[in-house]
């Protein structure tokens, strides 16, 4: 009944929607980041745990839909062990998919999953939170971030 | 669907619902597919050819700027222009066109209210009462007014399962000297319909000036300003049919004649000095510059458009549905539902189960469906009703029970979608 949404609703993201990964506060966090979209209400906190210039532990805690939700228990199974440049360069390359459907270089695993999300311009900027709250938090910047 | 008991609900008078639907062109278009069932009407409303022709016959045939002109076109648009500020006066019931300023929407007109007669009569330690149903438009404006001036905001709580207003706390809180009462007519996520009339008396009796939110209401029943006996009241000609880009105050005149201008311009002035100027009378003080013809045209038409239907009818058909939508989203299991199950305005906010509301109203949108989700414009309320969004079904007189039919097979549809896919 609900075909195109069948493709962006897949298993993966309605999974992670419901159990979503890494959802805690990171005591230990060194790093802290607020997502916010104040008209629609998703918001998230994204720990991490930096040693030097990787990313030892992720995780997060907030609310929001179920596009928004999947994409920062991704976003935080994908993070960790990454290095800041390494980040710096998917975020690209997500920013792409999520925008375009599209991204160039290798395979990018789960993340996949929100090539759809650009079929749906009111959702983009569901997908795209976590994301602009992980640069933020690895710019070390104070204020909350928004994609609204 | 077994829970589909029509019957319970008679249909309001009879009106011919599906002639009057055949005057909104974009009601006659397919999205995504499916026929647009158009049920984001709290947001905005559409449009009859009556009012887009009425613009477009203004501007083809009637276009110049007011009150200065001494040639014909200009005196045309004069006579349009203040021939729909009559016309309100009368939609409203006001004693007097003078009583009638023309703004950009409710929120302009609310803001006025606070950057004139707020400014000029509330000082330090006075008191600003509003209710937690408020929109953010009934909010900010005294937040900003109450920072400016030092005054102090109170709250009348919502209260019981069916959030309406604690009647006592507003007592209550009215015995502490309140300077100001605003409060909506119809609250734009519970669909509560407030005692407007009572709360007016009761505010004015002791002291407080009295502002109305009348954007839900105003294309929706009959409004009457004398009976409801409030200063003030708002609207947005948008809600109503309507274009948008203008809206109405209505103030008292004694008040308004009281009160220093608005913005500084063009038509507000009597004489202008280099140094210092005098301004003209209301309702032209509050209106700098060159207003919106075009809208007050386009809204002229919109109320003579509402009255040929009949606002009683409106109100009648428009809580029909909405009732009749309360009664079968509260029969589907995981749904939960805000405000009254009767008496309510022509909306319905609910919840699904595990379902946010944005992924319910994208969803939604794939079978044609216009549906609001999130706050509302509420985030306080939301706040204490504990839920960070809603979904939204807001009804107008071109809806009818088949689309909310529609509606709700479609709500079961995703929920069921969203349960078939749970790993959980």
């Amino acid at each position: 009944m609900f075909d195109d949404l069948s493709d962006l609703y897949q298993q993966v993201i309605l999974d992670h929607s419901k159990s979503p990964r890494n959802f805690r506060v990171l005591p230990q966090a060194n790093r802290i980041a607020q997502g916010y979209n104040p008209l629609c209400g998703d918001n998230i906190t994204l720990y991490l745990e930096m040693a030097g210039d990787v990313v030892k532990n992720v995780a997060f805690q907030g609310s929001g839909c179920a596009i928004s939700k999947a994409s920062a228990s991704i976003l935080t199974e994908t993070l960790k062990d990454k290095t800041t440049s390494e980040i710096r360069s998917l975020f690209g390359r997500v920013h792409d998919l999520i925008t375009t459907g599209k991204c160039d270089g290798d395979p990018i695993g789960k993340l996949a999953v929100f090539a759809g999300v650009h079929k749906f311009p009111a959702r983009v900027k569901c997908a795209i939170l976590p994301w602009h709250a992980a640069m933020s938090a690895i710019d070390g910047k104070q204020e909350p971030v928004s994609t609204e | 669907m077994s829970f589909l008991n029509k019957t319970q609900f008679p249909r309001a008078r009879n009106v011919s619902w599906e002639l009057i639907r055949s005057d909104f062109p974009i009601l006659e278009q397919t999205v995504n597919g499916e026929a647009l069932v158009y049920f984001d009407n709290a947001a905005t409303s559409q449009k009859p050819n009556a009012v887009i022709n009425a613009i477009r016959k203004y501007y083809e045939t009637g276009n110049a700027n007011v009150h200065r002109g001494i040639h014909e076109l200009s005196n045309r648009a004069t006579a349009s222009f203040e021939g729909g500020r009559q016309r309100v006066a009368s939609f409203v019931n006001a004693a007097s066109a003078d009583e009638i300023i023309f703004t950009r929407g409710t929120t302009e007109g609310i803001n006025l209210v606070a950057a004139t007669w707020g400014v000029a009569n509330l000082k330090a330690g006075d008191k600003v009462l509003l209710t937690e149903m408020e929109h953010h438009s009934n909010i900010v404006p005294w937040q900003l007014l109450c920072e400016r001036v030092g005054a102090e905001l109170l709250y009348v709580p919502v209260v019981g399962d069916s959030n309406e207003l604690d009647m006592e706390a507003f007592d209550q809180l009215l015995g502490q000297g309140v300077k100001l009462f605003s409060v909506t007519h119809i609250s734009n996520t519970l669909g509560i319909l407030n005692p407007v009339a009572e709360l007016c008396q009761k505010a004015r009796a002791a002291g407080a000036v009295t502002v109305v939110d009348a954007a839900q209401s105003a294309g929706h029943l009959k409004l009457d300003v004398q009976a409801l006996g409030c200063d003030f009241l708002a609207f947005s000609g948008h809600k109503m049919c309507g274009p948008t880009g203008i809206g109405v105050l209505f103030g008292r005149l004694p008040i308004l004649e009281s009160m220093p201008p608005y913005q500084g311009g063009g038509e507000m002035i009597s004489t202008v000095d280099f140094f210092k100027s005098t301004y003209n009378k209301p309702p032209h003080r509050f209106e700098a510059g060159t207003p919106d013809i075009s809208g007050v045209v386009g809204l002229h038409a919109a109320m003579d458009f509402l009255d040929s239907i009949g606002r009683e009818a409106i109100f009648e058909h428009d809580q029909d549905l909405a009732e009749y939508a309360y009664h079968l989203l509260s029969e589907v299991k995981g749904i939960r539902l805000f405000g009254p199950r009767a008496g309510r305005a022509g909306l319905v906010s609910f919840l699904m189960e595990d379902v946010h509301a944005h992924d319910l109203v994208t969803f939604a949108d794939q079978k044609g469906i216009a549906l609001r989700g999130g706050h509302h414009c509420n985030q306080p309320l939301m706040k204490k009703l504990g839920v960070p969004s809603t979904a939204r079904a807001s009804f107008y007189f071109y809806n009818n029970r088949n689309e909310v039919d529609y509606l709700v097979e479609v709500l079961v549809e995703i929920q069921r979608f969203f349960s078939s896919n749970s790993t959980s």
